[in-house]
């Protein structure tokens, strides 16, 4: 599976939508997802992917880790992956 | 109704091994976090906590009571042991039956539990040591307590995570105040270092992985500590009529729920138990100089605990002084209160305000005075304590001086 489609699944499992639904260009807030809800997704995310995200919930916006929109998220999680290698 | 005062104060944590050390690193805004020093370290990403540093548990106890008591247990006794002593209370007669032990924690014995987990799932072992379910209950550290210094009343244990001990001296007032007890052991501890009791924080990753910085606008999270206080409650006339010597008057105390989120806090919530505790005590809210503040150290807590304590104070919640003493000892969790109750009755009895060290940037959610970096010499009439726990369980305390 691609690295986007994966992303959008674990964001749509989350958010309790069809993955249909989700869009690139949604926030996570559009979605419904809290914070708590964040954090559970990058955890999903760490598991799928075997990554570690830099990601800090007393400072979500100035990580190293964009987590403004589904686009964001899945080119963070792609530069990520590749740099795993 | 009795008046309650405190006779005893006793603690272990990271920036003291008793009340003096404490106090005087308080007042010195010594900073108890640093590297942690624990099996399995490499394989975390928060690697620094407040340690209780250089402790030889065979330094205090024998063989047959390490096998029974967790580290929780072991600085609940130590702390009891200063407190009482300072009390000059023995309990003996129609005073034992009339006097009780209630206390704080939120992991209980973690250490223990992490400890024969390991050697089950990790190392395979089939057979763990016959005292593990004594050694790991969350009452242990009470009945202990109980057992040493022959508190025969009312005992038990409170869990409501970080506000557990504040909940658990709340208590211990009531009973006094409404006659169900002369005396009561009370106060919190907590041992939560190690691998699993971290690694569980980690992954919520409201941790910071360099220093505790409440207020500050670039704090980024909490910082996990360790260690217990203890306090000796006992009613007002029975203090005076031994000549004791009285630390502070236990003036009130609130509690609530947010009945909201399990993890983020709601300033309604706080404010209720904050206008509470001033109700219960019958005190003008511009008696009160100094609070001694939650103040986790992250995002969500400390701008919530802004916002309540200025709704709660209106325009004299600028004159108050707020510190946060997690920047230095920590978030003790289930201990952390009782701790941050030894701030409070430094300031009443010295004039000294403990001080919000590690801070450095304004935060406008957090436009009180903070007490930032240094100790402040100021007489305060009046202190309140605040305690707001996960689950959004509220505990707030308010004390006196004499």
């Amino acid at each position: 599976m691609r690295t986007a489609d994966k992303v959008i699944e674990i964001i749509a499992e989350q958010a309790m939508l069809d993955t249909a639904d989700v869009r690139p260009e949604h926030s996570l807030d559009d979605l419904g997802i809290d914070s708590l809800g964040i954090v559970e997704s990058i955890f999903a995310i760490e598991e799928a992917f075997d990554i570690s995200v830099p990601f800090n919930a007393n400072a979500p916006d100035d990580g190293a880790f964009d987590i403004s929109s589904v686009a964001a998220i899945i080119a963070a999680v792609e530069a990520l992956v590749a740099e795993k290698g | 109704m009795h008046r309650v005062v405190i006779t005893g104060a006793g603690t272990i944590n990271a920036l003291g091994a008793n009340v003096p050390e404490t106090l005087e690193a308080m007042r010195e805004g010594r900073c108890g976090i640093g590297p942690l020093q624990i099996r399995d370290i490499e394989r975390l990403q928060v690697q620094i906590g407040a340690q209780v540093r250089g402790y030889d548990e065979q330094a205090h106890f024998n063989r047959q009571q390490i096998a029974l008591y967790d580290r929780f247990t072991q600085f609940t006794l130590l702390a009891a042991k200063e407190a009482i002593a300072q009390s000059g209370l023995s309990f003996e007669g129609e005073l034992s039956v009339r006097s009780g032990v209630v206390l704080g924690t939120s992991g209980g014995g973690l250490n223990t539990q992490d400890e024969n987990y390991r050697a089950v799932y990790e190392e395979g072992k089939n057979r763990v040591h016959p005292f593990i379910v004594p050694k790991l209950m969350n009452n242990a550290a009470a009945s202990h307590v109980s057992m040493e210094f022959q508190l025969r009343g009312p005992s038990f244990t409170v869990a409501t995570a970080c506000a557990s001990s504040n909940h658990a001296m709340g208590l211990a007032f009531q009973m006094i105040r409404s006659g169900g007890a002369t005396v009561m052991l009370t106060g919190g501890s907590e041992a939560m270092l190690c691998f699993g009791g971290i690694k569980a924080w980690e992954g919520l990753r409201v941790m910071s992985r360099d220093a505790c910085r409440p207020f500050s606008a670039n704090r980024n999270g909490m910082v996990q500590g360790e260690g217990a206080a203890t306090f000796v409650f006992e009613e007002y006339e029975h203090a005076r009529a031994r000549g004791a010597e009285i630390l502070a008057e236990v003036l009130g105390f609130a509690m609530s729920s947010d009945a909201g989120d399990i993890v983020m806090p709601q300033a309604a919530g706080a404010e209720r138990a904050i206008t509470g505790a001033l109700a219960d005590a019958r005190l003008p809210r511009e008696a009160v100089g100094y609070i001694n503040a939650h103040g986790t150290g992250t995002a969500a807590n400390d701008k919530t605990e802004c916002a309540a304590v200025a709704h709660a104070f209106g325009p004299h919640a600028d004159a108050l002084m707020i510190s946060s003493t997690k920047s230095m000892h920590g978030h003790l969790i289930g201990g952390t209160g009782a701790v941050e109750l030894l701030a409070c009755i430094m300031a009443l009895r010295d004039g000294v305000i403990a001080p919000t060290i590690g801070y450095e940037e304004p935060d406008p959610e957090c436009a009180l005075d903070v007490v930032p970096n240094e100790a402040r010499e100021a007489k305060v009439e009046a202190v309140l304590s605040n305690a707001f726990a996960f689950g959004g369980l509220n505990a707030v305390i308010a004390l006196k001086g004499v």
